[in-house]
């Protein structure tokens, strides 16, 4: 196990540098200037040079680059430009917007398709499996964020029993929070929920037609039990993986998301940032997101080592 | 099995096979729909969408507006039809920036496979696969500006990876046949047999594949146009045209809705089609689920 983990860590490590080199190139490197880019057409050249030396810019870019990455490991983003407070304090306030309600929806997207799927897998080809797969298939088509506005349509504005939008602030209370995020979760989790259900389905009807669950039926057990007790567990690999991947999409999906229900999550930060043009914010949440989808991929591959020693073995 | 005429019988097997499977037979129809609907924009559209009526505004759905119009009294109609243009060229550019760049790619590692080579494209994939799409077009955006073109981009770079594996990945075991040693023991060089006999063998995958990310590419392009990184006023598109609704969901509903219809429309007739070719390409697929 050990070598694996250090193979594991070492390519973690590889893939983060590798990422900030691209974040650096694209946002700090592209655009020629960056001061003068935050500053727009109309700026003097004195304010332009005075930004210029206040964001440490003229220093050479692979200097820039090392005092940016020394910095993020110890949790120092800089000063954002325009609202002139640390960006690692405007991060963490919503990251506790955005990390909830990312979580929320992973959570309720594995309680809606783990059950769905395996109903269909375990009565295949019948009309409830065929519902079930034409659900799902709309499911899958149905953008986020469209869903969300059906949402609110229907929860906010006709029924009136979820507010259309807004968060309350996490000192108001959990459930106050926690039903803030209710529907954006919601629409978050529906269309991977439908993507999760079809995986987990297909995966379960390979294990049925595996040979150990013949073998299991055999023995005697009936359909069911061999399903629950043979078939289940080794279906979940490939299930794994899809929730592994989901939670980057659900990730990014919230910055969607966070825009239809007004939520204060990094999304919408990142879209102020974006028209203010505060491109120290945007190179820290953006990095930040990335480094929760590598750190994810990586939690999963572990995970499968754990599960599957034969992965282990295979690949360190 | 015992069909030794294969090549003829293959084709009509193949279409006979399409006509008989219905989620194809129904993909196929809803993707020409609206493949119709964006083509015909070009050349009539049942109102013109750049000219304003505020007296007309905000109408529901009825015979001369069959979707109501907006708050500038445009036709929605009209511009669901324009903005079906928009969408699918989106897509379809950004499904051939993956494929034209991502299969030379794949095929390149499967044939240098366990090299050096096929280690770096590898893992450059990997690295593109940790930026989701949309966070690869806000850093496009934030130094760019916004544009269709930059949605284009970025949905582009993100189809680069998934081409480059898949046809890695079953290029990697056509190089175990037969024919292929075959070829190697004549002479010729790596390239070619990429090209000459791996490539079209893998055909049928990209196809499914090509559907599957155009159907992606649809809902990503929708989805930057609503969070305004897409598409850019005047040119309707779907995405932009929900995140103005959105602003007027409390007095008139009707706009979200049609829209919004035509995305998951559109994408369920791709996938539905993608779903279909696949059974069809793998007939031991069919039989097994």
């Amino acid at each position: 196990m050990l070598p694996y983990m250090i193979k594991r860590l070492v390519s973690l490590t590889i893939s983060l540098m590798a990422a900030s080199l691209v974040i650096f190139f694209v946002i700090e490197v592209v655009p020629g200037d960056p001061a003068s880019f935050m500053l727009g057409l109309n700026a003097s050249p004195e304010t332009v040079a005075a930004l210029r030396d206040s964001l440490g810019l003229n220093a050479p870019a692979p200097m820039r680059y090392w005092q940016w990455i020394t910095g993020l490991v110890q949790g120092e983003f800089g000063i954002s430009y325009t609202y002139k407070v640390p960006v690692s304090e405007l991060i963490a306030d919503r990251f506790w917007v955005s990390m909830p309600l990312s979580v929320y929806a992973l959570m309720l997207s594995t309680a809606i398709a783990f059950p769905v799927g395996v109903i269909a897998a375990a009565r295949r080809n019948s009309p409830t499996d065929v519902s079930i797969m034409g659900v799902t298939q709309l499911g899958v088509a149905v953008p986020n964020f469209w869903f969300a506005m059906l949402l609110v349509l229907l929860f906010s504005i006709t029924l009136r029993w979820f507010s259309a939008g807004g968060f309350p602030g996490w000192e108001a209370g959990f459930f106050a929070c926690m039903k803030a995020l209710t529907l954006p979760a919601i629409a978050l989790a529906l269309p991977q929920a439908s993507i999760l259900a079809r995986v987990m389905r297909s995966s379960l009807l390979d294990t049925l037609g595996e040979d150990f669950v013949r073998t299991a039926r055999a023995k005697g057990l009936t359909r069911r039990q061999a399903l629950w007790r043979h078939a289940l567990r080794n279906a979940l690999i490939p299930v794994l993986t899809i929730i592994g991947l989901q939670f980057s999409f659900l990730l990014a999906g919230a910055i969607i998301i966070e825009n239809v229900f007004f939520l204060p999550g990094l999304g919408r930060l990142v879209f102020q940032s974006i028209t203010q043009r505060d491109l120290i914010v945007v190179k820290s949440v953006i990095f930040l997101l990335v480094f929760a989808v590598i750190l994810v991929t990586f939690i999963v591959d572990v995970t499968y080592a754990i599960v599957d020693p034969r992965l282990r073995r295979a690949r360190a | 099995m015992t069909d030794m005429n294969v090549e003829p019988s293959l084709r009509m097997g193949v279409v006979l096979a399409a006509l008989r499977t219905p989620s194809f037979m129904i993909g196929l129809v809803l993707t020409l729909v609206f493949l119709f609907a964006a083509l015909l924009s070009f050349v009539w559209t049942p109102y013109d969408v750049t000219q304003l009526e505020i007296a007309n505004k905000l109408k529901t759905p009825s015979a001369t507006h069959w979707f109501g119009t907006d708050a500038f009294g445009r036709d929605i109609f009209s511009m669901v039809m324009i903005g079906a243009r928009v969408s699918i060229a989106v897509a379809l550019i950004a499904v051939g920036i993956g494929i034209v760049i991502g299969v030379p790619l794949g095929l390149l590692a499967a044939a240098r496979h366990g090299t050096l080579l096929d280690e770096i494209v590898m893992r450059a994939n990997d690295l593109v696969f940790a930026f989701p799409a949309l966070l690869m077009a806000i850093m496009i955006t934030a130094v760019f500006g916004p544009s269709a073109v930059n949605a284009i981009i970025a949905i582009g770079i993100f189809n680069i990876p998934v081409f480059a594996r898949l046809s890695r990945g079953a290029a990697l075991s056509l190089w175990q046949r037969d024919y292929v040693l075959a070829a190697r023991v004549a002479g010729k060089g790596r390239t070619l047999i990429s090209a000459e006999h791996i490539l079209p063998n893998i055909t049928n995958l990209l196809i499914v594949q090509g559907t599957i990310q155009f159907s992606l590419g649809i809902l990503a392009e929708a989805g930057l146009a609503y969070v305004g990184l897409g598409t850019q006023p005047p040119l309707p598109s779907w995405g932009r045209m929900l995140s103005e609704a959105q602003t007027m969901i409390y007095i008139a509903p009707h706009l979200a809705i049609f829209p919004g219809l035509a995305i998951v429309f559109t994408v369920l007739g791709l996938n539905l089609m993608g779903d279909g070719l696949r059974d069809i390409f793998d007939p031991k697929l069919r039989r097994a689920r």
